[in-house]
């Protein structure tokens, strides 16, 4: 499959980012009911969307090289959840900025999606720890590849919850009737979701060529 | 500026921040493995 060039990558995220931002700042109008510190839904919910994105796709490249042996995917897998570990802090940051504002709190652990995406971060933060406690070579592919392949079990637990749960004041925007908002509004999110997740794929384009090339260095130190 | 205003930017430059400190720190090591493969392999090749 032919690959997007990544200079090209880049300019698509810096214009997408751009054009979010104009929309998030200057034609969004504020929301009735928390004002001006809306608009940190824009992106706060596009980085949780794109870390689980990340999350699913370090999955599906662990499924690969337990069920393919692709030699590449265990790298691809690696890389993508650490796409998700740091799109998961940022949803952290800009989440408790959020519950500041709105609730007056940084952190309420009586909410049950807060909780429960932060034990999905923590589980993924762990990832590493297995990962780098064990020399480099199958045994670690496997080790890993079993360990993001049950991680991700999580994500659907961790966006289904709040859904399920009867108290919550953690706001929920896409119900089974689809979104709540409109116009405006809707448009901004989607300018800001693709930006999120083209960024998303640019830096993992990035990441793994430096792991591909980090890879030919050992290769050619053992030859 | 009123509070909201400055969470909310508090906020943007957070997420601006990491993502330009992650592309910095990947791009100097890019640089850095891409030099090590050079100097390798002109050893390899004498």
């Amino acid at each position: 499959m032919r690959r997007i060039p990544l200079p090209l990558l880049a300019a698509a995220s810096l214009a997408l980012v751009t054009a979010a931002l104009v929309l998030v700042f200057f034609v969004a109008p504020n929301d009735a009911d928390q004002g001006f510190s809306q608009r940190i839904f824009y992106f706060h919910v596009s980085i949780a969307f794109t870390s689980y994105l990340c999350f699913g796709a370090g999955a599906w490249k662990a499924l690969r090289h337990l069920w393919k042996r692709d030699p590449r995917a265990d790298l691809e897998s690696y890389v993508a959840v650490h796409q998700g570990v740091i799109f998961g802090a940022l949803v952290l940051l800009t989440g408790s900025i959020w519950a500041k504002i709105s609730w007056g709190h940084w952190w309420l652990w009586s909410e049950n999606q807060l909780v429960l995406f932060l034990v999905l971060f923590l589980f993924y933060a762990a990832y590493f720890m297995l990962r780098f406690s064990v020399d480099a070579g199958p045994q670690r592919a496997n080790l890993s590849a079993v360990y993001a392949l049950f991680g991700v079990v999580l994500v659907p637990v961790s966006f289904l919850a709040i859904r399920l749960a009867q108290h919550f004041i953690h706001p929920v925007v896409f119900t089974r009737h689809g979104a709540a908002f409109g116009g405006w509004i809707m448009v901004a999110y989607v300018v800001s979701q693709i930006a999120v997740i083209v960024l998303a794929y640019t830096l993992y384009r990035v990441e793994l060529a430096g792991k591909l090339l980090d890879a030919r260095i050992r290769e050619l130190r053992y030859a | 500026m009123t509070t909201a205003e400055k969470y909310v930017t508090a906020a943007y430059c957070v997420v601006f921040g990491i993502v330009l400190l992650y592309v910095v720190i990947i791009a100097l090591k890019v640089q850095r493995l891409e030099r090590d493969v050079e100097r390798l392999e002109e050893k390899r090749n004498g």
